[in-house]
């Protein structure tokens, strides 16, 4: 192998990595407050890029784009108040079964307003065929967009669960909920908070990817099902994890069609889903214990 | 008029008056088993609103003979099970003259022996060459075969003086069936397929296999087999990768939202298609040309969206249904060997030219190579 092709494949994978990474986190942050796997997670990812490219008619690409993820976590605080909030001690498996209800809900919603069609945003930088050369391979600069896009929201969270009061708030929420409540946190809040963020996180890494992967009514099912096995491999609930496990499962996959043929990409991640679940079922990075204890 | 139940009276004798029209005949119930909704919606929503749009115009005119239209239209959601059940519901309770659809390959080979054994007229939407091959006596197919698209990418290929390609396709019946006809016609022209790698329908960058086949010194052009957005990909993901060979897409690339979705990576790849994508640029003259004019006309006005040609194939089935039936009136049992008669009807698909041994009744005419020109579909000259 050549070290283009090398840098190449590298660099499809941590392409792919990162978007998987980040629908990740969102699954990550629902699943620390409330113990639940949030299905409609892929859903945000779809409504922030249908959502950006239809204000693009009336703004410029950035307004559309924060305004986009505005309107999504509104929406993710909607279904929260709506779906769960009223729910008394309401079983995980209800829980679940909501999120995949509304999930198909948002979908044909999705499918009524925008139709069948695929769209997409322009290229933040150059056009379709623009590419940078990076030791002689030739990335888009979307890439770069995606890969920054996704560091940084990986450090804006770590330092809003360290260092601001609402952050500590959720992460007391998520280690002992009785004990915040006593503490006299609302933890109902919280949740609506978690949703809120996750939706905004998902429809951030829609809109960033949009120009790579094109946006469909039903494109959100997809990275919905990569980015929950992503989560279980580095630990449901583990952020880190989640950003290692996303990168590591990308360049497994973009490395695996040099010896494979390209069909059997997806059957090795789910082979590699099975594995770990049989294997360490915790996730690649975390011991009992610490499974044990929810922490961002 | 101050009496109000005057009004009414009136209205009534206006109703009297205009029904006998409608009462001379029965109405001729038709059945479409579509689907309009599911992953195959891009196919089947633009034939449910092309044949209802026809249907409307039809009937105004008076109908067939002065027998209306009644069409039933039938969402099947892209499934064989529903389509049967549809089917089975048109034929037994409605009584129905035809069936038009269904979207897919997959459903249209479900009802296959339905149709048979119900003698029912199917004229389906689906390309799959396995519809009328092996040939069923009420089975047709008006798309143009999956075969010819592969000959056509050929024999521009040995213009080119093309050998070595690399062949894509997606895991859909669409890819697949493509596929199969590419391997099975490759020697033929002695074109030799280098790499063969099939991708995911949702499959969402393809840079790691295009690097792959890049990496390959041998391959001259890419062919792309495909019906879903992965195609506008492809395109994008060669172009960033600086890689300039040639690349050749199938017939399913004809849909103007990919091309638009590939942006300048869409600008120069050579795909065939039916005219069309083309109404405008053909001569004045050519007996395709009024037909497609006023079809892409009429639909981009009515329903505000770029006419496609699989809304095409829902014009084309109705026409021949019509044809046939004024031909020999609303008897299932001689539809079709009235459709068999027909010689040189202008379709939106082609020039059809049906026989008792030919249910497709196209030939590889039917196609013109286009290529890409600033987001717009132009014919291909070298």
């Amino acid at each position: 192998m050549t070290i283009e092709l090398f840098i190449q494949y590298l660099f499809a994978g941590i392409t792919y990595g990162s978007i998987y990474a980040i629908v990740a986190i969102g699954f990550n942050i629902i699943y620390n407050t409330t113990g639940i796997i949030n299905f409609a997670q892929g859903e945000f990812v779809m409504l922030g890029g249908m959502i950006s490219i239809s204000l693009l008619d009336f703004m410029p690409l950035a307004c559309a784009i924060i305004l986009a993820v505005a309107i999504t976590m509104v929406i993710g605080a909607f279904i929260e108040i709506v779906f769960i909030r009223w729910l008394a001690a309401p079983s995980v498996l209800r829980m679940i079964i909501i999120t995949i209800g509304i999930s198909i809900l948002i979908r044909e919603a999705a499918l009524y307003i925008w139709g069948e069609g695929v769209r997409s945003l322009p290229y933040f930088t150059g056009s379709a065929i623009t590419a940078v050369g990076i030791f002689g391979a030739r990335i888009s600069p979307q890439v770069l967009w995606v890969v920054g896009a996704c560091g940084l929201t990986v450090l804006a969270l770590s330092f809003f669960f360290k260092a601001t009061p609402v952050g500590r708030e959720m992460r007391a929420c998520a280690a002992n909920r009785k004990a915040a409540i006593l503490c006299g946190i609302n933890t109902g809040n919280m949740v609506t908070f978690s949703f809120v963020l996750s939706a905004g996180i998902g429809a951030l890494a829609g809109c960033m990817m949009s120009p790579i992967t094109y946006t469909q009514y039903d494109s959100g099912t997809a990275l919905a099902i990569k980015g929950f096995t992503v989560a279980i491999l580095g630990g449901l609930g583990n952020v880190g994890g989640a950003v290692a496990a996303g990168l590591l499962l990308g360049v497994v996959e973009a490395f695996s069609v040099s010896v494979v043929p390209l069909a059997f990409q997806d059957v090795i991640s789910i082979a590699i889903l099975l594995i770990i679940l049989f294997i360490r079922p915790n996730g690649l990075f975390a011991s009992k214990e610490a499974a044990g204890l929810r922490a961002f | 008029m101050k009496n109000p139940g005057m009004k009414l009276w009136l209205v009534a004798i206006l109703c009297l008056l205009a029904v006998p029209a409608v009462w001379a005949k029965d109405d001729i119930p038709v059945g479409a088993v579509l689907a309009v909704t599911g992953p195959a919606s891009f196919l089947g929503g633009p034939e449910a609103r092309s044949l209802e749009m026809l249907v409307d115009e039809l009937n105004a005119k008076g109908g067939v003979d002065g027998a209306k239209i009644r069409l039933i239209i039938k969402d099947t959601g892209s499934s064989p099970e529903k389509a049967v059940s549809f089917a089975k519901q048109l034929i037994e309770e409605n009584h129905v003259i035809a069936l038009l659809g269904p979207s897919t390959s997959g459903e249209t080979m479900a009802l296959k022996k339905i149709a048979e054994e119900s003698r029912t007229p199917l004229l389906s939407c689906a390309s799959a060459e396995v519809i009328v091959d092996p040939l069923a006596s009420y089975v047709f197919k008006v798309p143009q075969n999956d075969s010819f698209a592969a000959e056509m990418i050929f024999q521009e290929m040995n213009r080119q003086r093309i050998v070595r390609v690399a062949l894509l396709s997606d895991n859909t019946g669409f890819g697949q069936a493509g596929k199969e006809q590419v391997e099975k016609i490759a020697p033929k022209y002695g074109i030799e397929i280098v790499d063969n790698e099939v991708y995911d329908k949702s499959a969402t960058d393809l840079s790691a296999i295009i690097a792959k086949i890049k990496a390959d010194p041998k391959v001259q052009a890419v062919i792309n087999w495909s019906i879903v957005p992965a195609q506008a990909i492809v395109a994008k993901n060669m172009r960033q990768a600086g890689w300039d060979v040639p690349l050749f897409q199938s017939h399913g690339f004809a849909n103007i939202k990919y091309a638009e979705a590939g942006g300048a990576a869409s600008n120069g790849i050579i795909f065939p298609a039916g005219r069309l994508l083309i109404a405008d640029l053909l001569p004045e003259g050519h007996p395709q040309k009024a037909l497609l004019t006023k079809y892409v006309h009429d639909y981009e006005a009515k329903y505000k969206e770029n006419a496609s040609t699989f809304g095409g194939h829902g014009v084309d089935v109705f026409n021949i249904l019509v044809a046939a039936l004024k031909a020999v009136g609303p008897n299932k049992e001689k539809i079709p060997g009235a459709i068999e008669q027909l010689k040189n009807f202008p379709g939106t698909g082609g020039v059809y030219n049906f026989s008792p041994t030919d249910h497709n009744g196209l030939g590889i005419d039917a196609f013109e190579m286009m290529t890409v020109k600033d987001g717009k579909f132009v014919p291909y000259t070298r």
